[in-house]
């Protein structure tokens, strides 16, 4: 799977994106770092030019209740819609459920297995064979945590 | 109208999302008809290759910003080369291309050596064409490494500048092998690491043995500083190739669409099947794929 890893805003600890980012390579999946404090517009940009399957998002700060959304909304838009979004880094539980109804599709705290995240990816890859949806435009309510 | 025409349509309008789609169908291997390109002066592209850690995508950058300052339209397909082991690869060419995530007249598209079935050349040929005919006037590719197949990669490019740096040297190792030749310009980067100057006197010296005078210049810069970056583009823009570079990477074309028409041929497989039993010879092999 491609895979775009972004790191939005301005939180610059980059550390975890890039264990994943090499954990998800490991894995057989080809992965696109973005580099740090990209913009909604920066990354829906990237996903597209890259014609990405799925984006990976790791923030730290606590501003995903701003641009988790905007980022879902700006794919929707842009023709992009069934891209499939993850989230990593401090995302505290009660902003989960929200997180999830932008069509964000696994959370991933502190703590998490890089196992649990292949298995998830596997799950996607074989959701998007069976034509089910995964992306953040066509919703089953699917998710995997 | 079949999809991918339809979609090729929509690329040609402008489309970027559509362009993007496209891209991928090449990357696989898939067959595009497409317009021949305008002739245009300004349209180019542009081969970059070097050994790694040599500053290329920190060099690239600058160019990406020298061009999008003079209001052209640059594309960039950078390749990565992908695990042998597991398939799976890391394209982190973009943290050191900031230029390239601002912006509509940037594009950039990473690529790993794994998702082309008939060859890297022949899809990054078709890539760059297509990016050409949808109005990206500058296209730049990427490659790492300083060995004959890497620089192989980008012979179908205008113009190819090789970049060393300080500490390396690989570059006099490629000249011994004779693939300098490609080079329309030679580019030492990290010329502010003292070391860089007596790399670029060590290439030069190399060149000055070769009975040919028109050997590429070799030009010092310091892309993190950016430094000779001008000077750089100057050289790129006006050097041109002498018929005999010209007739080498003619000949790198021709194998590179060579290697692309037998490894995508269908009957591949069977071919490497009756030749492991012995009922083919390899001529009858490759009469067969060729055919």
């Amino acid at each position: 799977m491609k895979i775009v890893m972004a790191k939005p805003g301005l939180d610059g600890h980059d550390r975890g994106a890039k264990v994943i980012a090499r954990a998800l390579r490991d894995g057989g999946h080809e992965v696109v770092y973005t580099g740090l404090r990209r913009t909604p517009e920066e990354i829906s940009r990237i996903v597209m030019d890259e014609d990405a399957t799925a984006l990976g998002l790791s923030t730290l700060s606590g501003a995903h209740d701003v641009l988790v959304p905007r980022i879902c909304e700006l794919l929707r838009e842009s023709g992009m819609g069934h891209v499939m979004v993850f989230l990593g880094g401090i995302i505290p539980e009660r902003d989960h459920e929200k997180m999830f109804s932008e069509g964000v599709r696994a959370i991933f705290g502190p703590g998490s297995r890089t196992e649990e995240i292949l298995a998830f990816l596997g799950k996607s890859e074989s959701r998007i064979e069976n034509n089910q949806p995964v992306g953040v435009f066509n919703d089953d309510g699917w998710h995997w945590n | 109208m079949t999809e991918k025409e339809k979609l090729l349509h929509s690329a040609l309008e402008g489309s970027r999302r559509d362009l993007s789609r496209l891209l991928s169908m090449i990357e696989k291997g898939e067959e595009l008809s497409m317009p021949e390109r305008e002739e245009n002066p300004d349209y180019m592209i542009l081969g970059i290759t070097g050994p790694p850690g040599v500053g290329k995508s920190t060099l690239v950058g600058r160019i990406i910003s020298y061009w999008k300052e003079r209001g052209k339209k640059v594309a960039v397909l950078a390749i990565d080369p992908s695990s042998p082991r597991t398939g799976g690869a890391l394209l982190g060419d973009r943290v050191r291309m900031d230029s390239a995530n601002s912006g509509e007249g940037v594009f950039v598209r990473s690529l790993s050596t794994r998702g082309n079935p008939g060859g890297i050349s022949a899809s990054l040929m078709a890539m760059s064409k297509l990016l050409s005919c949808c109005g990206w006037e500058k296209i730049i590719i990427e490659t790492v490494g300083s060995g004959q197949s890497e620089i192989k990669i980008v012979a179908f490019a205008d113009k190819i500048v090789l970049v060393d740096g300080p500490d390396r040297g690989d570059i006099i190792q490629a000249e011994k092998a004779g693939i300098i030749e490609l080079a329309d310009l030679v580019v030492v980067n990290k010329s502010d690491v003292p070391s860089a100057l007596k790399v670029a006197e060590n290439i030069r010296s190399a060149f000055s043995f070769s009975n040919e005078n028109d050997s590429p210049e070799v030009l010092l810069v310091s892309a993190e500083r950016n430094d000779g970056i001008e000077e750089m583009m100057e050289l790129i823009q006006s050097s041109e190739s002498p018929l005999w570079r010209s007739r080498i990477k003619i000949r790198e074309r021709l194998l590179s669409l060579w290697d692309h028409r037998l490894m995508s041929s269908p009957k591949l497989n069977q071919v490497i099947d009756d030749i492991e039993t012995g009922s083919i010879s390899l001529e009858d092999g490759l009469d067969i794929l060729s055919g």
